[in-house]
């Protein structure tokens, strides 16, 4: 009897806790959620000169330049 | 004179120490299972409005604005938020709508899903809509209807049942499938196609 109990009870925890787990909407933050996610501070390419900056000493560490953009028009040939 | 207590273990009853029959204990603890269960995935989702389902009544969804009833009419809900750029570029285009076919009996309500009342008042002001706005501050129509995409809008017949679902806004396409949508909805009088 108390291993049924057991049982009955790992299961109702299981299945409470994992619910969320068994559907994607539950999990993945929704369309109207998103304020925080489109918030300009969230971008990559917030701040240029940051950016520049990292960008300079990246190259003079690798001893290369332009390693970060494509060259081209987009054809990936070169 | 009073009974000598019996110290045989009683059947039944809820007090501690008392013992029930095991066929009983087992039927109560599988009910438990059984509502934790559905509780549990109760929880996990809800239906999304799809096209031929009736669309929640925004009088009764406590939005922030004025809603009058929009009974008979052609309906374009459309949800946006000031933090989508395509809602940004889909409001002239409603706009233009509004203003070529709110005389034959449609009415567009613009749903803002933003939780910062000011950057709603700072979209709106900016925009300056010919049509309706309101605010879902609590986010409950949203999740009613469990919108795709931002922006998502909603085209309602008379009859109160979503016909067309457009998610997010790309431009004169989306504007130009509007427009076809909205002339059939309002052709249709009293007898909709389906």
């Amino acid at each position: 009897m108390k291993r049924l109990c057991a049982a009955i009870i790992t299961l109702v925890a299981v299945a409470t806790g994992s619910g969320g787990c068994f559907s994607v909407n539950a999990v993945r933050v929704q369309p109207w959620e998103r304020a925080a996610l489109a918030d300009a501070t969230m971008r990559p390419d917030r701040d240029p000169l940051g950016t520049q900056m990292a960008e300079h000493i990246y190259f003079s560490r690798e001893a290369a330049s332009g390693g970060r953009g494509v060259g081209g028009a987009g054809c990936g040939c070169n | 004179m009073i009974p000598p207590r019996s110290h045989s273990p009683k059947i039944g009853g809820s007090r501690p120490g008392v013992m029930r029959p095991p066929g009983q204990f087992r039927a109560r603890m599988f009910r438990v299972a059984f509502v934790g269960t559905a509780l549990a995935f109760a929880t996990v989702g809800r239906a999304q409005i799809k096209v031929g389902d009736l669309f929640p009544s925004l009088q009764a969804a406590g939005l922030d604005g004025t809603i009058a009833d929009m009974q008979g009419k052609v309906l374009l809900v459309d949800f946006w938020a000031s933090w989508c750029d395509p809602c940004r570029a889909s409001f002239p285009a409603y706009g233009r709508i509004h203003a070529d076919l709110a005389a034959r009996e449609l009415a567009i309500v613009a749903v803002s899903v933003d939780k910062d009342p000011a950057a709603y008042a700072t979209f709106v002001r900016s925009m300056n809509p010919p049509f309706v706005t309101a605010r879902d501050s609590g986010q409950k129509l949203v999740r009613e209807v469990q919108v795709p995409a931002m922006p998502a809008s909603y085209l309602i017949g008379r009859d109160g049942q979503v016909r067309y679902i457009h998610k997010g806004f790309h431009g004169g396409r989306t504007e130009s499938e509007l427009r076809g949508e909205i002339a059939r909805l309002l052709d249709e009088k009293t007898n909709p196609q389906p």
